[in-house]
């Protein structure tokens, strides 16, 4: 009995080493794919090939005649933003959440955001779609950036004005400064743990029909919000929300 | 009874088809109405370009608000871009659902685009001309400018083919901002005027690193010297300081030369080293100004309120912001004593609609926005120049331009420093020629660039047969050897009309019902014939 039950916690002790020891199981990556820690070591301006989840995708549009689309995608390591990926309507329309493609493309970076610019991409066999990791408690911390692109939470921050170019104090701005209107990127800043951030509505992403940006429009200062979104980077962490729920 | 009802359904068909050929060949040409009714409600929108910049937005507001005041029955629904290439695009679309603009802040480059269709964009020649309605016409009910106080250059550059299809809205040009700290720290004077050979010889001593790998200009790990934002306009110019090819006026295509070449070749080397690079491939020119990691920010005049210790605008955090003493200057020259430098600005058109009225109500608003009030304000907010020498001879104009440096927002002094830039070198400035197909050339310069530097940067080859490679490249990118005329052809109209696609089911429709008749007929002639034979 008691070998019973010390093999049982054994296996407990083991099951519990795996789930702290990172969350999922890595994927096992195709013949000359990079594994997520040796894409973030890559020099920036060389080839990286790479296998990830999509995760969102902004909208397709025409740029010369051909159709391109920026994508986030994530793999069970980290994430990678793939910047107006050539691809036609109709596998832009193939690509959901969870849908497993292979992209092969220059690592490049552009106001602090790392990303994979001139792309060629696979769809292939494969779903999974990320949990949002909370990412409050790196908040200032040199922790947030080795996440940069990731699904990630924010939660209990709490809606402070931003203050537009004539001085008038809002809870959100369409635009970074108020210059906007509907339909434009929503800007909006909140507070956590003491300290302001700034928080985007990417309007490419979740436009003024979505619910997010709708939440978004409603937002009052002081309200507490959680927040799900991409770990957006531009000369700073400048997250794409998806979600605003009130905290309770 | 049956052949009644054919007959009728193909009458039918056949009414709605000449209908629908008519509407396809677009509208009628605009005629001036006699006199603007005023007795009847107009609603017109006008889309505008602003710079990111909440003052322009307010300004535009305001001058629909100065107009709806003067005109009660014309009411203007403003809807606001931040990017000339998104209105274009946008224009493009709407075009082929009949739902463009009234009144659009644009490129002549674009406009001639929207001429592939008939009678799209209304020409302004008469209206401007005419007695009552045109400028500083009788019946106009504000202080427009004359014909004569437009400033004959600007006004010149919204010719396409014989006609005047856009008025100009505001003038800038490009500028090099310079951190004047770091220059004289590598021993280096700033001359009035730039050369190529300067700007390249300052950036190069520039990159020079310390044994940590921190560069000796800034004590930082990031340096880039010389950063272009508009590659297409760095290929235009230096092309025409060079005297080399770019377009002729009907389109023939020049871009590829000898000093195209030459200059791409020059820029490569320069990549390599890490002394130059562009807005696409690093970001805005601005942000690395601003930040101590760069030295010569190459940009539009219009983006002057970006540049600096004590810019008004800026775009990174508080603290990554440096102390250093900023000038602007003309972009670099090949021939100091002749400087040349692009011509740029938003100008502003006039679609066509099928009521003329709306059509006058709209041209009226494009002639408000040239009255003095609307120009120096809107001038007062970047580095641009306003269009009409009235305005330019204001003297509240005037007051303005001498109050350089009094404050960092309304008077600061790099913004002014720009507009004197612009106002100086005037006669100094060329456009490209505009034709349906001109947009795409312009983007190909750039791309031309922009290729290059991402070629050296990901440590391919560039030599000869790059440069064959690029140029095959690029034309088929940017389909430059089909004739000109076709760039309509080239966009994604969008799904076909409700009218169309009704009209294509008709012609089906019509075609089934006559094969069926004509089968039938044969089926019955047949079959009295059979019985014919049968009673035989």
């Amino acid at each position: 009995m008691k070998k019973v039950i010390a093999l049982l916690l054994a296996c407990v002790l083991a099951f519990a080493m795996v789930a702290c020891g990172g969350g999922e199981k890595p994927d096992v990556k195709g013949e000359g794919v990079m594994t997520y820690a040796e894409y973030a070591a890559a020099a920036l301006d060389t080839e990286v090939t790479i296998e990830a989840y999509v995760q969102a995708k902004q909208g397709w549009w025409e740029k010369e005649g051909v159709g391109v689309a920026t994508i986030y995608t994530q793999d069970k390591e980290g994430a990678y933003f793939i910047y107006e990926m050539p691809i036609s309507n109709e596998d832009y329309n193939k690509l959901t959440a969870g849908t497993k493609i292979k992209v092969k493309g220059f690592k490049a970076e552009w106001s602090g955001e790392v990303e994979i610019i001139d792309a060629t991409y696979e769809i292939l066999e494969g779903n999974w779609v990320a949990p949002a990791a909370d990412a409050t408690a790196w908040l200032g911390t040199d922790e947030l950036i080795k996440h940069q692109n990731e699904f990630v939470a924010f939660k209990g921050a709490t809606i402070v004005a931003s203050t537009d170019a004539n001085g008038a104090e809002h809870a959100f701005m369409y635009n970074w400064d108020g210059s906007g209107s509907q339909g434009n990127d929503v800007y909006f800043n909140a507070m956590i743990g003491g300290q302001t951030y700034t928080f985007t509505i990417e309007s490419y992403l979740t436009g003024a029909d979505t619910e997010v940006y709708k939440a978004a429009e409603a937002l009052a200062i002081g309200d507490v919000i959680d927040m799900e979104g991409f770990l957006y980077w531009y000369d700073g962490a400048n997250p794409h929300i998806t979600k605003i729920t009130k905290a309770q | 009874m049956k052949h009644r009802l054919v007959l009728l359904l193909f009458c039918t068909v056949c009414m709605l088809a000449l209908t629908a050929c008519h509407g396809s060949r677009g509208l009628d040409a605009f005629v001036i109405p006699e006199t603007f009714d005023t007795s009847r409600e107009y609603e017109i929108t006008f889309w505008a370009k602003n710079d990111t910049n909440m003052t322009q937005t307010e300004i535009y507001q305001q001058a629909i608000d100065g107009f709806e005041a003067l005109y009660p029955n014309v009411h203007v629904n403003l809807r606001l871009y931040t990017n000339y290439g998104v209105i274009y695009n946008d224009v493009i679309t709407n075009l082929a659902t009949g739902t463009a603009p009234n009144v659009c802040i644009t490129y002549p480059d674009h406009i001639a685009t929207y001429l592939s269709g008939v009678n799209t964009v209304v020409p302004l020649d008469a209206l401007m001309a005419h007695e009552k309605y045109g400028l500083g016409g009788s019946e106009v009910r504000f202080d427009a400018p004359t014909q004569a106080e437009i400033i004959p250059k600007y006004l010149a550059e919204g010719v396409i083919g014989d006609a005047q299809y856009a008025l100009p809205y505001m003038r800038s040009s490009e500028a090099c901002y310079i951190n004047k700290t770091y220059v004289e720290a590598l021993g280096y004077d700033i001359p009035d005027i730039l050369t190529w050979d300067y700007i390249w010889e300052v950036s190069e001593a520039a990159v020079k690193k310390n044994a940590d790998g921190i560069y000796e200009v800034n004590g930082q790990d990031v340096m880039i010297p010389f950063i272009y934002k508009s590659t297409d306009n760095m290929m235009i110019q230096y092309l025409a300081q060079a005297g080399a090819g770019y377009s002729t006026a009907d389109g023939e295509i020049l871009l590829f030369n000898d000093e195209t070449e030459r200059f791409l070749y020059e820029i490569s080397s320069h990549v390599e080293t890490g002394a130059f690079s562009t807005f696409k491939i690093s970001s805005y020119p601005a942000n690395f100004l601003n930040a101590g990691q760069c030295i010569f920010a190459i940009d539009s005049t219009a983006g002057a309120t970006w540049m600096g210790s004590d810019a008004p605008l800026v775009d990174i955090a508080e603290e990554k912001i440096v102390r250093f003493e900023t000038v602007v200057r003309p972009i670099p020259q090949l021939d100091p004593e002749n400087p040349v430098m692009i011509s740029q600005g938003p100008s502003v058109c006039v679609f066509n609609k099928a009521d003329p009225q709306e059509v006058l109500a709209s041209w009226l608003f494009t002639q408000y926005l040239l009255t003095n009030e609307v120009q120096i304000a809107y001038a007062q907010t970047e580095g641009y120049v306003p269009v009409t020498q009235k305005a330019l001879d204001d003297p509240d104009y005037i007051d303005y331009m001498s109050r350089a440096g009094e404050d960092n927002d309304l008077y600061y002094d790099i913004k002014i420093a720009a507009s004197r830039l612009a106002l100086d070198y005037t006669e100094n400035t060329f456009v490209t020629a505009v034709y349906n197909g001109s947009a795409s050339l312009r983007d190909a310069a750039g791309q031309m660039i922009e290729n290059t530097a991402k070629a050296t940067r990901r440590k391919q080859a560039v030599d000869d047969a790059f440069m064959d490679k690029l140029q095959t490249d690029i034309t088929a990118l940017y389909r430059l050897n089909e004739a000109r005329g076709s760039a309509m052809e080239t966009k994604d109209l969008g799904p076909l009309p409700v009218g169309a696609k009704a009209l294509l089911g008709a012609v089906g429709a019509v075609w089934v019902l006559i094969l069926l008749y004509l089968a039938q007929n044969t089926i019955r002639t047949r079959l009295r014939a059979d019985a014919k034979n049968a009673k035989k």
